[in-house]
């Protein structure tokens, strides 16, 4: 709609928008922008945090025996999983960087495969809760919890409060929920990006910045799973 | 016509009618698919528009409602309800929306001198997040509607109320990503898109203010979209978040709440802000005495609004020492305003002050939140609150802000930018006049309220049988805000006429400083035909040109050269 006045003023580069004057403007505030959305979502999931924090500060004991019930296995395996896609995202921007097009498309098909495969994870350790009746509810399973209870604490007389066993699996599914959100939109993203760099799109083969981008997202995900695996999984036991 | 501030910025003359935003592509689709940020803006501006009309018939049906101590026409229910939808209207989708989303979009890429915001496609998708937002809040209010006010406590709202919270709250959710992409595009556009010369501290009040309010929004927005989406969750899928059935402690969603919906105030008023501060310099013909504290303020504002929210829970159970300590902060939120307020009537001392129509809002803006503000160090001391919490003196003292405040502002940015917007000029006259009438509605309206809420009327309350001494309180409330109801109306109709009848404005009807002025009325596509460069300050007005200025146009006034001083 403007190209008659762009034509004049713009270095006559393939992959620049018309509101901006040279590559290098458009790169910066590309990733300004992406930053600026980061500290968004970092505000987003940092009241979930929060909350997750106050409750288990409140109810330790009973933190402590809810969380018996997840498979620390499967937690690692996925954790292992997204630190290795962040490993092949670094990769393809740099082979973006050197504008290694194959490589890119390579890298980034390893890093959709890595979130698929933490999804599947993810979904047999949800079917397995619900078929534990672990989630909260009126059919929540207390005998299972109240089980772990004793033999984790070794101690009888420690009263499970299962209220807040349903806490605890209630900010479970709501938090490991929106980061699997945050996987699936991720997954979204790759595989367009895939498709721009398979059909030598403008926007994204003179200029690596929009992989690069697409890799600051991946890795705040990745992230944001390397704070919750340790508050669900991995909790000291409680004095 | 004024001084130039720039080198090859504008248009000439004879281009402006063949090339303007508004006739490049006539068809719908270039409109709903454009990425131009005026478009956007006009966009937003119906749309919000719109939204704020049923709004206000809300706040029409509870004024009429509270003219008998005994309700007149609606049920306790439906009087919920109603003011409910007049709550959330307002807030979620006018007030915290409509000057950023309209003139911050339409002003800030003409004000630095950029083509376009940063992101114009995430811009066309702010104002579908808007729409989508917008319009499954309408459905749930058509389902329904909802009785937990604006603020949606729980635990009434999580596991009692038996209405359509759950579809409003995923509208004022979707709404808030709207509130984000614009927030993360402003920050990224003031960043990086300014032009050559127009450093830090050229940039006009109004992009200081928009990037406060900014800040507020990418930091505030996400924590309050999370809070509401449990409320969701907790009543879709049953996950106890905020329980006290199950542990849960009700009282955390209040502290989370307010931790943006306070910030959400001052969204809704730092905006404002940024339109007065043009708004006087330019109408005194001085640059604002301490522009620096002007705009640094605005940050103060956005620092320390998110270290006040307690004030809304001084009787939610809150430990009393933090309670002393989010009313000392509050006290400090009002040394950044007061330094607004008192620079602002500086710049007014001495200055060449011409009352147009948009100085005539502002100076309405300036009387009613000194008292708006004022009132608020009322609230924010333990000892009063504790009296008038859940008072009509909170009601007044919100609206004293965001009415007489916001609302004023955006009428005031409206007639000055209006030419700019649409080429159009408006009648002055009606103009002047509609901005009294609205004064003198608006403290008919609340100032009643005030003494309401001291003599301890309860705000949502239906009915006031139990004292029914205070009708002629509401009754003189209920009158006014008839009267500030045909304020609102007016302008719908002299700016629309001035579409359709208003003569042509020249670029720059106001003599005013800044780089908006200095290109057509209304712009072209890219704003500038080439990208300026400034060379000169921020609200520049050397007084002894001025004088000169003046002279020249009693002799020709009509004469649009103008290139030299």
């Amino acid at each position: 709609m403007s190209a008659n006045t762009d034509s004049l003023h713009h270095s006559h580069d393939p992959g620049l928008k018309h509101q901006y004057e040279d590559m290098a403007q458009q790169s910066e505030t590309y990733l300004v922008g992406m930053w600026t959305f980061l500290v968004s979502e970092v505000m987003f999931f940092g009241a979930l945090f929060f909350i997750y924090t106050l409750y288990r500060w409140n109810y330790q004991q009973d933190f402590y025996i809810a969380h018996e019930h997840l498979d620390v296995r499967m937690g690692a395996f996925n954790t292992t999983v997204l630190l290795f896609s962040s490993f092949t995202m670094v990769m393809a921007v740099q082979a973006a960087q050197l504008k290694k097009r194959m490589n890119v498309m390579g890298y980034l098909a390893v890093t959709v495969l890595c979130a698929l495969t933490f999804l599947v994870v993810k979904f047999f350790e949800y079917s397995s809760k619900f078929a534990d009746h672990l989630y909260p509810g009126v059919n929540f399973n207390t005998d299972a919890v109240k089980a772990f209870g004793e033999h984790a604490l070794e101690n009888g007389h420690v009263a499970v409060n299962m209220n807040h066993a349903q806490l605890f699996y209630g900010l479970y599914f709501g938090m490991t929920g929106l980061h699997a959100v945050h996987i699936i939109v991720g997954i979204g993203i790759l595989i367009s990006l895939i498709r721009l760099w398979f059909n030598k799109a403008d926007s994204v083969i003179h200029d690596y910045v929009p992989t690069e981008l697409v890799g600051l997202y991946w890795h705040f995900v990745d992230l944001v799973w390397i704070f919750l695996f340790p508050l669900f999984y991995l909790m000291p036991k409680p004095h | 016509m004024s001084s130039p501030t720039t080198a090859k910025a504008g248009l000439p003359p004879e281009q402006h009618e063949e090339v303007s935003y508004l006739n490049d592509g006539h068809t719908i689709a270039s409109w709903l698919l454009t990425g131009d940020h005026k478009r956007i803006a006009m966009l937003y501006l119906i749309s919000t528009t719109f939204f704020f009309f049923l709004g206000s018939v809300a706040a029409g049906l509870v004024r009429f409602e509270l003219t008998s101590p005994a309700g007149v026409v609606l049920e306790s229910e439906t009087y919920n309800k109603v003011f409910s939808s007049h709550g959330v209207i307002m807030v979620f989708l006018f007030l915290v929306v409509a000057i950023p989303a309209i003139f911050g979009n339409f002003f800030i890429p003409l004000m630095i001198g950029a083509r376009d915001l940063a992101f114009p496609r995430l811009n066309l998708a702010s104002w579908y997040m808007y729409m989508t937002g917008g319009i499954l809040i309408m459905i749930g209010f058509i389902a329904g509607g909802v009785d937990t006010g604006w603020t949606f406590y729980t635990p009434y709202s999580s596991m009692y109320s038996n209405t359509q919270v759950s579809l409003v709250l995923v509208g004022v959710f979707i709404g808030g990503f709207s509130s984000i992409t614009t927030g993360v595009n402003f920050i990224a556009t003031i960043h990086k898109m300014r032009a050559p010369g127009m450093t830090w501290f050229r940039l006009p009040l109004f992009v200081w203010a928009m990037y406060s309010t900014s800040l507020l929004l990418i930091l505030g927005t996400p924590v309050v979209a999370i809070t509401l989406l449990l409320v969701v969750f907790e009543r879709l899928f049953k996950l106890p978040i905020f329980s006290p059935e199950l542990g849960g402690d009700p009282v955390l969603f209040q502290h989370l709440f307010w931790f943006y919906s306070h910030p959400a105030v001052y969204i809704m008023i730092l905006p404002a802000f940024g339109i007065i501060s043009e708004l006087i310099a330019n109408f005194s013909r001085k640059r604002i005495f301490g522009y620096h504290f002007v705009a640094f303020s605005s940050i103060a504002i956005a620092g320390l609004g998110f270290l006040v929210w307690g004030h809304h829970m001084f009787i939610s159970s809150q430990a009393m020492y933090e309670s002393v300590v989010f009313s000392l902060i509050s006290f400090l939120v009002a040394v950044p305003s007061a330094i607004k307020i008192f620079n602002w009537t500086t710049t007014i001392y001495k200055g060449n002050v011409v009352m147009a129509a948009p100085m005539v809002y502002a100076v309405g803006f300036l009387l009613i939140f000194t008292v708006g503000g004022l009132t608020g160090l009322f609230l924010g001391s333990i000892g009063t609150d504790v009296h008038l919490t859940a008072t009509y003196f909170v009601v007044a003292h919100f609206h004293y802000v965001m009415v007489g405040g916001t609302m004023l502002a955006f009428l005031g940015g409206l007639h000055y930018w209006w030419p700019k917007m649409t080429g159009r000029m408006y009648s002055e006259g009606i103009a002047i006049a509609n901005g009294i009438l609205m004064f003198v509605g608006f403290n008919l309206t609340f100032f009643p309220q005030f003494i309401l809420g001291w003599l301890g009327m309860p705000r949502r309350y239906h009915y006031y049988y139990f004292a029914p001494e205070f009708q002629a309180y509401h009754i003189m409330s209920t009158l006014g805000a008839s009267v500030l109801g045909l304020g609102f109306a007016m302008p719908a109709f002299y700016l629309t006429y001035s579409l359709f009848k208003g003569p042509k404005a020249p670029a720059n009807p106001w003599n005013a400083h800044g780089l908006e002025w200095e290109t057509a009325s209304p712009p072209p596509t890219t704003n500038f035909l080439e990208i300026p460069i400034v060379l000169d300050e921020v609200y520049d007005f050397d007084p002894a040109s001025e004088h000169e200025q003046d002279m020249a146009d009693l002799e020709a006034s009509e004469n649009k050269s103008g290139d030299k001083h």
